[in-house]
C-alpha cells in the first residue's frame, strides 16, 4: 500500500478564492476544531478546499492500491513455492481491500465510485509512480514488500491521526495489514540470500533498481513541496524530507542484516546530525514517470481499462438478477 | 464511461460475541446477499468478525451535524446525572 506524498494535481486557483468567499465564522470554527485535535466527520461543514484536497489525496491513494495489484499479480502464477504463492495472493488481495476501504472513505466526501473509477481510467487521476516500474524477477516481489511497503508504512502511520475521521480510520486498518506486507517481503529475500550466488545477485539487482524509486515515494523536497494547507489542516503531519530520512535511517541496518548494498555511494552515517546522509535524488526521472513516461504507465492503465470493460457484463447481470428477484418477491 | 454503479451498503461487524456490531465501512453491491459476501471479503480477512450486518446506505437516517447544539447541549448542564456529582463521606465513597 502505497501513498505517495505528492500533490500532483495542478494548483486550482479557485480553491483559495472559494475559501475566502466562505463564511468566516464557519472557517474560524473549523480551524479551531482542527487546532483542538478534533476529527472532522463526513456531514460536518468543511472548507471546499479541504474537501477537494482530501478527495484528491484519498482517491490517488486508492488508485495506487488498485494499480499496485498489477506488478505483484504478475508473479502469482510464477511464485517459487505454494507457500509463497499463498502469501502473495493474500498480499494482493489486501491491496484490493485497501483500495476499497479508501474509495469508501473518499465517497463520504460526496463523490461517487463511478466518478473515481472514471478519473483513473481516463488518465485524469494519478497514482503512485512506483507502480510504473516493472517487476522483472522474483526478488522484485520481496523488495517491493521490504522497501516499497516499508516506505509506504512510514508515510501512512501519521495518516492514522489525520483530521478527517473516515480517512484516519481506514488508515488504521491498512497500517495493521501493511506490516505483514513488509515482513513477508524481507522474509522472502532472507530465504533467497541463503541460496545460490545467482539468487543473491537477483536480490542485489532488484535492490539496485527499487532503492531510488522507493525513496522518491516520499515526494519532492520540503522546499519544493506544496503541502502548506495539508499541514495546516492536519491531513499531513510530518514533512516529506523528515519521513524520507526516517526511512533511510531504518533501512540501512536492514540491508546490512540481509547482506545487500544500497546503491548509493554517498550513503554515510553523519555523527553530527545523528542521521544517515544520502546522495541526490534524480527528480527528472521522478517527474518523467509521473508525467506518463515510465516503463509501465501505458501497460498499467491498459490493464485497468480492460478489467473494467471485461467486467461490465458481470456488473449488469448482477443488477438485472437483483431487480428480477426483488420483483418476484413483490409479486409473491 | 457509462455510470451505473451498484448501490452503497454500510457494513457493521461484531468482532466477537458479547460485543456490539460496530460500523466499519461500506461496500457497493447489487443486493443484500452479495453485499454480505463482499463485506466478508473486504472487512474480515483476518478473523475480525463473527457476524456482519449490511444496510443500504440510503436507508440510514442520520442526525444533522448542524443540529448538534440543540440535540446534545441540553445534557451538558445536567451533571447531577453522573455518579461523580455526589460527594459522599470517605468511608462510603466507594459505594
Amino acid at each position: 500500500m502505497y501513498t505517495q506524498a505528492l500533490d500532483i494535481a495542478p494548483k486550482d486557483p479557485d480553491d483559495r478564492a472559494s475559501r475566502e468567499a466562505e463564511n468566516p465564522a464557519y472557517v474560524d470554527e473549523f480551524n479551531a476544531r482542527i487546532d483542538a485535535g478534533d476529527f472532522i466527520e463526513p456531514k460536518d461543514w468543511m472548507p471546499e478546499a479541504y474537501r477537494k484536497t482530501l478527495v484528491r489525496q484519498i482517491s490517488q491513494h486508492a488508485h495506487s492500491e488498485i494499480v499496485g495489484m498489477l506488478p505483484e499479480g504478475n508473479w502469482i502464477t510464477r511464485a517459487p513455492t505454494l507457500k509463497r504463492k499463498a502469501i502473495l495472493l493474500a498480499k494482493v488481495q489486501d491491496e484490493g481491500g485497501h483500495g476499497l476501504y479508501l474509495y469508501a472513505a473518499c465517497e463520504t466526501l460526496g463523490v461517487s465510485r463511478d466518478d473515481l473509477t472514471e478519473a483513473l481510467l481516463s488518465g485524469r487521476a494519478k497514482y503512485s509512480s512506483i507502480f510504473n516500474y516493472p517487476t522483472l524477477n522474483w526478488a522484485d516481489i520481496g523488495v517491493i514488500g521490504w522497501l516499497v511497503d516499508g516506505a509506504a508504512i512510514m508515510n501512512q502511520i501519521p495518516l492514522c491521526k489525520c483530521s478527517y475521521g473516515p480517512y484516519a480510520r481506514a488508515m488504521v486498518r491498512i497500517c495493521k495489514e501493511e506490516s505483514f506486507h513488509q515482513r513477508q517481503g524481507y522474509d522472502a529475500l532472507l530465504q533467497m540470500m541463503k541460496g545460490t550466488k545467482e539468487q543473491r545477485e537477483m536480490v542485489q539487482d532488484a535492490v539496485n533498481r527499487w532503492w531510488w524509486p522507493s525513496i522518491m515515494m516520499f515526494g519532492p523536497h520540503d522546499k519544493d513541496s506544496v503541502h502548506v494547507d495539508s499541514m495546516r489542516w492536519g491531513i499531513k503531519r510530518i514533512s516529506n524530507d523528515d519521513l524520507r530520512q526516517k526511512f533511510v535511517d531504518a533501512t540501512v541496518k536492514q540491508a546490512e542484516v540481509l547482506g545487500v548494498t544500497l546503491p548509493d555511494p554517498a550513503l554515510k552515517w553523519n555523527e553530527a546530525r545523528g542521521h544517515y546522509d544520502f546522495g541526490a535524488i534524480d527528480w527528472d526521472e521522478f517527474w518523467s514517470v509521473v508525467k506518463g513516461n515510465g516503463q509501465c504507465n501505458v501497460d498499467r492503465l491498459t490493464a485497468r481499462r480492460k478489467a473494467w470493460e471485461d467486467g461490465a457484463w458481470v456488473r449488469e447481470a448482477a443488477m438485472a438478477f437483483s431487480a428480477k428477484q426483488a420483483a418476484r418477491k413483490l409479486a409473491a | 464511461m457509462e455510470k451505473k454503479e451498484w448501490p452503497l451498503w454500510e457494513v457493521f461487524i461484531r468482532s466477537r460475541n458479547g460485543l456490539d456490531h460496530k460500523h466499519c465501512g461500506s461496500v457497493h453491491a447489487p443486493d443484500a446477499r452479495i453485499a454480505l459476501q463482499v463485506a466478508r471479503d473486504v472487512y474480515t480477512r483476518r478473523m475480525e468478525g463473527v457476524s456482519i450486518w449490511v444496510v443500504q446506505a440510503d436507508h440510514i437516517v442520520a442526525s444533522d451535524p448542524d443540529a448538534k447544539p440543540e440535540l446534545f447541549d441540553p445534557a451538558e448542564d445536567k451533571i447531577y446525572r453522573h455518579p461523580t456529582f455526589y460527594k459522599l463521606p470517605d468511608e462510603v465513597n466507594h459505594m
